[in-house]
């Protein structure tokens, strides 16, 4: 399985070195020919929301990402990659009236930047996941998500009544960080759906195949 | 290691890969952040204008860095004298996302930094060799950035500085497992940290440069020196196109592989801030806590 990780800024080494941990074969999108690539997931990291997304439409990534994300490629973002995958931009953050910025729009729920609060208002907990029990969860300046604007958003993970993890389609996002602490059952909210099941084995053929060669 | 410690090690990662902008007004943060600042650093004057102005230079009137912090989403850092424990909890009090106990201000303390440990709120210290950045982190600063030589322009200092921190952690990291308190020993730094450095060949925090970066070449050549990311303080608002510059030098960190694109981001950005030679300056700030 090979993961194309967003690289334009914040914590897509984590985020590299997260779905190596899981056995996937990572590499950085920060140009648009790094795209030439095929991948069988994209991963947009933890980060500054304002800046990733500014550098995604100054390097002329926007539309081809939003194709991929469109065309239904796996999608599994955290923090400020939710954000940018957001719907809706419900935000405490423009006090000058300005409408904060949206970015891809893919994926139907309104999150709010900054829900807690500032660095002081950061945390970790653990919670319930996607039927697991006692995960361990870390919240960086975390956003909010404040509605659910789609019947087909699946909720896998709530704090303090709202969502902090869903997943819609090809689309699994966290307001949270599974990559910081190496949160395998994350991943494999992703990995277990069929189609990506297909992929990890192909991997796994095709590096029994060189080490049998 | 503390769930505080953790959490604010983890902002530092956070905000990796980009550039931290020194803003003295509202108007100039949303300059930044449009630019693609990572996050500002709100003070009354920049390291240049300090120079200028000489005398004892303190914290920013929080009300000053209060207009600042609701002026933009991203996070906003403050900076406080070495050692001023009572600076630091009043930024504290104001809810700031980074303190920075910088040698920039007057220090408080000619001898001791503030114990970190004991604040909730996260601090950034600057470092000019691995034994320094091992004491600071040793005292809880969660994020260190090189010294630099501050409000020159000159970045010959940076180069400096981060090229020792890499270059001895190479050196940590090729020693013997029992040469190591000896090493400790040498560097005036906590035995476990320095075992960290040997084990993983990194700083346990997230490391950045600071201190005479002026344009997008300098931010590049931080980056492949081995910064994680680049303060610049007075080389966007003491330069011609601040707005330009800024975005220029932003790019510049995430894409500082590629010199086509840097060659681009270098064209007409205007003049850069004029600068002082290093060698010609009276205050050498990165002398101040050691």
């Amino acid at each position: 399985m090979t993961v194309g990780v967003l690289a334009v800024q914040g914590a897509f080494a984590e985020m590299e070195a997260y779905w190596r941990a899981q056995g996937a074969e990572t590499f950085e999108i920060r140009q648009r020919h790094d795209l030439d690539r095929t991948m069988d997931l994209l991963a947009l990291p933890g980060g500054e929301s304002t800046v990733q997304g500014k550098l995604v439409k100054d390097l002329g990534l926007f539309n081809p990402l939003t194709e991929l994300i469109d065309g239904g490629v796996r999608v599994f973002a955290t923090c400020a990659g939710l954000i940018l995958l957001a719907g809706k931009i419900e935000d405490a953050g423009a006090r000058d009236g300005t409408r904060p910025e949206m970015w891809f729009g893919a994926l139907p729920v309104a999150v709010r930047r900054n829900a807690y609060g500032r660095q002081l208002g950061s945390f970790m907990t653990v919670g319930a996941f996607d039927g697991k029990s006692r995960v361990p969860m870390t919240f960086i300046r975390a956003p909010s998500i404040t509605a659910i604007l789609s019947p087909e958003v699946e909720v896998l993970s709530e704090f303090n009544g709202h969502p902090t993890s869903v997943r819609w389609r090809n689309i699994t996002a966290f307001t949270w960080h599974p990559e910081l602490s190496n949160c395998r059952v994350a991943a494999c909210a992703v990995v277990d759906s069929p189609r990506t099941k297909t992929a990890l084995q192909r991997t796994k053929q095709d590096q029994s195949l060189a080490g049998s060669g | 290691m503390d769930n505080r410690q953790e959490l604010n090690r983890n902002l530092a990662q956070m905000l990796k890969g980009g550039v931290i902008m020194d803003v003295t007004t509202p108007e100039q943060a949303k300059i930044a952040e449009t630019a693609g600042a990572c996050a500002v650093m709100a003070l009354e004057r920049i390291p240049a204008d300090i120079r200028a102005a000489g005398g004892v230079s303190r914290m920013s009137d929080p009300a000053m860095i209060k207009g600042i912090q609701s002026a933009v989403s991203i996070p906003v850092m403050a900076k406080c004298r070495i050692g001023h424990i009572a600076e630091a909890r009043i930024l504290e009090a104001i809810e700031i996302d980074y303190i920075d106990e910088s040698e920039v201000l007057s220090p408080a303390d000619d001898v001791r930094h503030i114990d970190k440990n004991k604040f909730n709120v996260p601090f950034v210290c600057g470092a000019r060799d691995l034994g320094e950045a091992l004491r600071r982190i040793g005292e809880g600063a969660t994020m260190i950035r090189t010294k630099g030589e501050p409000g020159t322009g000159d970045v010959v200092q940076a180069v400096r500085h981060m090229r020792k921190m890499q270059s001895e952690i190479r050196h940590i990291v090729s020693l013997r497992e029992d040469e190591l308190y000896e090493a400790a020993k040498e560097l005036a730094a906590p035995l476990d940290l320095v075992k960290f450095v040997h084990e993983n060949g990194r700083l346990p925090v997230v490391n950045f440069a600071a201190g005479g970066v002026a344009t997008p070449a300098d931010a590049a050549l931080m980056m492949e020196l081995g910064a994680e990311g680049v303060f610049v303080g007075s080389g966007i608002f003491k330069s011609g196109d601040p707005a330009k510059r800024a975005a220029a030098i932003v790019q510049a960190v995430t894409n500082w592989q590629d010199s086509k694109l840097l060659a681009k981001l270098s064209e007409n950005l205007g003049p850069a801030m004029v600068g002082i030679n290093a060698d010609e300056i009276e205050t050498i700030m990165e002398e101040r806590g050691k």
